[in-house]
């Protein structure tokens, strides 16, 4: 046990893309990052970081961030090249300055794909995700009385896979990590998600058809599943998930008469 | 007194209300919905279900969220899970029981009917949510899981690992963005709300700021909901995400809207406490841990910095138990929180600076193997190492209160309509449904309740009722409210003092869980209503925001809600001054019995305390709606 507030401080050195707006060039720009204690969070030292920017008259790091609990997804930085950095399973805010060591250089980049261009500094643009979840990311039920929730047993191994898939937070480093920048793994997490579901069968060859689509039409990748998205995956989606939806969307191409309908609709 | 209070409860018995209330609302022609246009402001659980349940029934919907999506909206941090009168476990429970439960736990300070409702439709919301793919936990059989929480002796809560408010909202995101593709709603992300506007009293549109180019907008409505959650960040250090604010309200109060019992904040028993003065938020471990772990101090002092292993069972005080046998861990969260304050403040707090209480899970992993405990709570476990670098499997966590949840806000009616007419208010954002105290597991549910299933109904009876004329965003009321927002934008920028917003924010915090935290009296309230205004006097003049208003500025943004909540503190306070009792979260020193509990006084503050803004420079105006009740006794609420 490290016991809190009792390790040394450390001296570390940042790199840190800073771009004005998406329109002008960005650059790297070095900072001291003096007196970090160990026990902070990776964005408690950056807020450190920027109080000091804003005191000394300078523009401070604009990132996103919101929860600070590892859940909204907002948060999403390239720490020395890793989506989220070092640590497996943990998203940027929940990882410690205790997985580095006094001395340490750590760069810090945005998330880099043509679908999330760079707002700002290491804010990026992700709302492709969303327009991929407009295309058929949902189950068709309009609120209202529908009919008792356990009137429909499901096997406990089928939703506690939906639920694997479902735990996707929507961070977009899956297509950060990506040499492809595909968005295959947060897209065949949905389908996965709701097409291993009673509940999810009705729409699911069109969901996979229309959201597969759309993903294109972003402008991601393909995927050749490298799995480099599995394994900076804050939440441990397996990969899985992209047979998956590779099944559904083949399936689908094969079976349904108007499937060129819904890959063009969207 | 000069606001009117009218809660507009329906007559007749109290199971018969909102069936009769539904059928005595107007209802809008179906073709005639697409004229209306709403404005939804938030999309949490409340926000996202009724921007998509609205759109459903064919209303014009923009729907407004600070976040980058909204997906990212913090009902997404929700653990432990949602209750329902299912009873499915054949365990007793009933709407009825459900209806008790939270009326007591809010110790006797929410409206009946509001709450009977709640408890009725919460069965409807489990059976939407499955609908929508929400992946309960389920048993073998496939049948859905339960689990219990703190303040109730019936298994109700739904749950979805330790994701329950992810997975909710998640189901309602998926909903709004299913309504965004067919064209019913418009999603404005990126987006803050910086001044609600009226025309001719009623809520007629807002002003925003477009957070990336920093361009101000105005937009028109026919209604406003404020779906924009609670104020706990006011305390700077809470378990609400860093983006949290009550500048929506707050501006919404200084239009006319009364902010009812701010005071009722409420204090989460089982949060990581705070490891060093670089901390920028809180982070809560699910009340359903206490479910299998069990609470405890050193009976001694002496005790305090041995290693936990190695103090004895005999030297061990698993208080909670020891006061309240019948519910013990799962005492309510208020209490659970004060008993871990007392322990503390008795020295015999563990961890750094003496904050800390166990949670210990080794009688649990003994009795059902470490796998169940991994299965249950595995999330947690690990969130739990990750930020503290111990292993609670070998070790008990360290746990402490920590602000969590804020019972007051916006006063509403039975419709949940403000004291500005056609301004709703739903979810954490308005006062009403849990009294002084939230039972844990009925946040989701309220905000679930209010926006798929009360507010497309009252909204409808509104639209249907009213004369509205038409209002474009030229009115000069959108005029003069833009310019109050582009002026104190400007002014923020334009002070380049010496001190950063968050300083401020820090220093405003400590403030405030000193004084007007888990514990308060009048001595230090009135210390407290001294120092606010010398705080925000001092902001206004020694605040430093760099850049500009024409960009993503996030220390403008920052600065804009901390200059609110240092106004808003100071109402917090006064109300809190003002309620010569102990409910619920609100504890007065004063006012408790010999062996420390809170001590009600139903004669005079059986009451919900609605304030209004009388102006700049003067003190609120306060209102009072009698509590009436005819279907509960009031009793001294006891979990011995």
């Amino acid at each position: 046990m490290s016991g809190a507030g009792t390790a040394q401080p450390m001296q570390l050195t940042l790199n840190v893309w800073r771009q004005k707006s998406p329109a002008e060039p960005g650059r790297m720009v070095k900072y001291p990052a003096k007196d970090i204690s160990p026990d902070m969070s990776f964005l408690e030292m950056l807020d450190v970081v920027n109080e000091r920017l804003i005191q000394a008259g300078d523009d401070p790091i604009a990132f996103d961030h919101d929860c600070r609990e590892g859940i909204c997804g907002s948060c999403g930085l390239m720490i020395n090249g890793a989506a989220h950095g070092p640590m497996k399973l943990t998203t940027a805010c929940q990882l410690h300055m205790r997985s580095f060591k006094d001395g340490d250089e750590i760069t810090i980049e945005p998330w880099r794909a043509k679908a999330f261009p760079v707002i700002k500094d290491l804010v990026v643009d992700r709302s492709a995700f969303d327009r991929i979840i407009q295309a058929g990311g949902f189950i068709s039920v309009p609120t209202g009385t529908p009919q008792d929730a356990n009137a429909l047993p499901i096997p406990k191994p089928d939703a506690d896979l939906a639920m694997d898939n479902a735990a996707c937070i929507g961070c977009g480093a899956c297509v950060a990590a990506c040499p492809n920048a595909s968005a295959s793994l947060f897209t065949a997490a949905k389908i996965s998600h709701l097409g291993v579901l009673p509940q999810g069968q009705p729409e699911r060859s069109r969901r996979a058809l229309a959201m597969v689509a759309r993903m294109d039409l972003e402008e991601f990748g393909g995927c050749s599943l490298f799995g480099e998205c599995m394994a900076v995956c804050p939440k441990g989606i397996s990969i899985d998930a992209i047979q998956r939806m590779n099944r559904d969307y083949a399936f689908a191409m094969a079976t349904k008469s108007d499937a060129k309908e819904w890959t063009g609709a969207a | 007194m000069t606001l009117k209070l009218d809660a507009k409860i329906p007559a007749g018995p109290l199971a018969e209300k909102w069936d009769k209330h539904r059928f005595e609302m107007k209802l809008v022609n179906p073709a005639n919905k697409r004229k209306f246009k709403i404005i939804v402001v938030g999309s949490g659980l409340a926000g996202a279900s009724a921007a998509a349940t609205l759109s459903e029934l064919g209303y014009n919907v923009s729907c407004f969220c600070f976040q980058d999506s909204p997906r990212r909206a913090h009902s997404i941090a929700a653990q432990g899970g949602i209750n329902a009168a299912k009873n499915y476990r054949n365990d007793g429970d009933s709407v009825q029981r459900l209806f008790y439960d939270t009326i007591k736990g809010g110790d006797f300070r929410a409206r009946e009917a509001n709450v009977y409702r709640l408890a009725q439709v919460s069965v409807d919301i489990i059976d939407q949510c499955v609908a929508q793919g929400v992946p309960f936990a389920r048993e073998y059989g496939g049948m859905l899981a339960n689990r219990s929480f703190g303040g109730a002796q019936v298994s109700r809560t739904f749950y979805a690992r330790g994701q329950t408010g992810q997975q909710l909202l998640i189901g309602a995101y998926q909903a709004l963005e299913k309504e965004i593709a067919r064209g019913g709603v418009t999603m404005f992300e990126r987006h803050e709300m910086l001044e609600l506007v009226l025309v001719d009293g009623k809520a007629r549109g807002i002003i925003v700021r477009d957070m990336l180019s920093g361009e101000i907008e105005s937009h028109a409505a026919d209604a406003v909901i404020l779906a924009t959650g609670g104020y706990g960040n006011v305390f700077y250090l809470s378990t609400n995400a860093k983006g949290c604010n009550v500048t929506a309200t707050f501006r919404a109060y200084k239009k006319g809207a009364a902010f009812a019992n701010p005071s009722f904040t409420q204090i989460h028993p089982t949060c990581i406490p705070v490891a060093g003065d670089y901390q920028s938020k809180l982070t809560l471990m699910s009340e359903s841990l206490r479910n299998d772990g069990r609470v405890w101090v050193p009976k001694r002092r002496e005790d305090v910095g041995k290693q936990p292993s190695q103090i004895p069972e005999a030297d061990r005080d698993y208080y909670l138990e020891r006061k309240y046998p019948s519910f013990g861990n799962l005492s309510p969260r208020d209490i659970a929180s004060r008993a871990a304050k007392e322990a503390c403040d008795d020295g015999r707090g563990v961890g750094p600076g003496g904050r800390g209480v166990y949670l210990d899970f080794a009688d649990a992993i003994k009795r059902l193997g470490k796998a169940a405990i991994e299965e249950r709570y595995g999330n947690l476990f690990e969130m739990y190492q990750r930020i503290t670098d111990e292993n609670p499997y070998e070790r008990p966590m360290r746990i402490y209160p920590a602000v969590h949840y804020t019972m007051g806000g916006t006063w509403v009616d039975y419709n949940l309509m403000s004291t500005i007419p056609g301004l709703h208010v739903a979810g954490e954002a308005n006062f009403s449904d849990h009294g002084a105290n939230r039972l844990g597991a009925s946040a989701l549910m309220q905000g679930l309740a209010d926006g798929y299933f009360v507010i497309p109904y009252t909204i409808g009876d509104y639209l249907a009722s009213t004369k509205l004329e038409t209002v474009t965003t030229d009115h000069p009321e959108f005029q003069a409210a833009r310019t109050v927002v582009e002026e104190r934008t400007q002014r923020l920028l334009s002070i380049n003092g010496t001190r950063t917003v968050d300083s401020f924010h820090r220093e405003l915090g400590l403030l405030m869980w000193d004084k007007c935290g888990m514990a308060r009296n009048a001595a230090g309230l009135r210390e407290a209503l001294e120092r606010i205004p010398k705080l925000r006097e001092e902001f206004w003049r020694d605040v430093k925001v760099p850049g500009s208003g024409a960009e993503l500025n996030q220390s403008l943004e920052k600065a804009g809600r901390v200059a609110d909540f240092l106004e808003f503190a100071e109402l917090m306070c006064i109300d809190a001054l003002h309620r010569e009792e102990s409910c619920g979260g609100h504890f007065r020193t004063e006012h408790q019995t010999e062996d420390g509990e809170a001590k009600r006084n139903d004669a005079e503050f059986a009451y919900v305390a609605a304030w209004e803004y009388a102006g700049e420079g003067k003190p609120p105006i306060l209102n009072k709606e009698p509590l009436v009740f005819e279907n509960v006794h009031l009793s001294t609420r006891s979990y011995k």
